[in-house]
């Protein structure tokens, strides 16, 4: 392994741990506080605002430096999304996805931080999302995309 | 208000650990697509090495405040079945979920990524409200 190589394990593994720590404080790995903000009828938590505020608060800085960079520091080109158009499938997979979240309150972020607890509903919900990941990506999209 | 300063620094570690993938390793840091593509065995090393952090996270926090995060399940299983394979198939249709579209994406003024976030959002809150009506 190349020294590259390995400090882009590093920066994978620093990166996932600084998300997975950040949900952890802002209380988004606990479903209960994000069904509080989508659930208007209940007892409104506004928490998730905040999180959401804060998070592309620091990711326009990021964004900003990005685009001032020939290269990022650890490979030789950026991986970025081409595509453009806003098509049906961004639209229904979005709104698949959102019925999903509003159901029981995990997005997939928390839902795999969550493993940490041990919790039998936790494992069962990521092992139910990663069989709907392998459905989609292997028999509804294809292998290329 | 100062009952959100966690969520809100909390939020912040969110965006900069997205902004840390984008600039040493060039890359969107998207949950759905980071475990979508280690299930498909791709980048497997640099995936994997992503969701052990996501997964260690919360024992980081656990060794500062001294207990793992409080987390409540409400809804029952056939639900949460349910709601995983929706979350599951959705999320990778749709291209991303609340980190890459809605973190990342918003930060870059993605179209693509404003029409999904607004999507998701409106889903999930008609979803939500029903439910607490309903249940």
């Amino acid at each position: 392994m190349t020294a590259r190589a390995l400090l882009r394990l590093l920066a994978a593994l620093a990166a996932g741990t600084l998300f997975g720590f950040g949900l952890s404080l802002s209380g988004m790995v606990d479903p209960a506080r994000v069904l509080g903000f989508l659930d208007l009828a209940g007892r409104w938590d506004p928490s998730l605002a905040f999180v959401l505020a804060g998070a592309v608060a620091m990711a326009v800085p990021g964004v900003l430096l990005q685009r001032r960079m020939a290269r990022p520091v650890l490979d030789d080109q950026f991986h970025l999304p081409q595509k453009t158009r806003i098509d049906a499938r961004l639209l229904a997979g979005s709104a698949i996805f959102g019925v999903g979240w509003g159901l029981a309150g995990f997005c997939p972020g928390p839902a795999v931080s969550a493993l940490s607890t041990g919790l039998p509903p936790v494992i069962l919900f990521v092992a139910a999302m990663a069989v709907g990941m392998i459905v989609h990506d292997r028999l509804l999209a294809g292998r290329h995309s | 208000m100062s009952a959100y300063w966690p969520s809100l620094l909390g939020g912040m570690l969110l965006g900069l650990s997205a902004s840390l993938l984008l600039v040493l390793d060039g890359r969107i840091a998207g949950i759905s697509g980071i475990v979508g593509r280690l299930l498909l065995g791709r980048r497997a090393a640099l995936n994997a090495a992503f969701v052990a952090g996501l997964v260690a996270g919360p024992f980081a926090y656990a060794a500062l405040f001294g207990a793992l995060p409080a987390l409540t399940v409400a809804a029952a299983w056939p639900v949460i079945l349910a709601a995983g394979l929706l979350v599951g198939v959705g999320s990778r249709m749709g291209s991303g979920c609340t980190s890459g579209h809605g973190i990342l994406g918003l930060a870059r003024l993605s179209p693509r990524s404003i029409a999904a976030t607004a999507t998701f959002l409106a889903a999930g809150i008609l979803t939500a409200t029903l439910g607490g009506l309903l249940g």
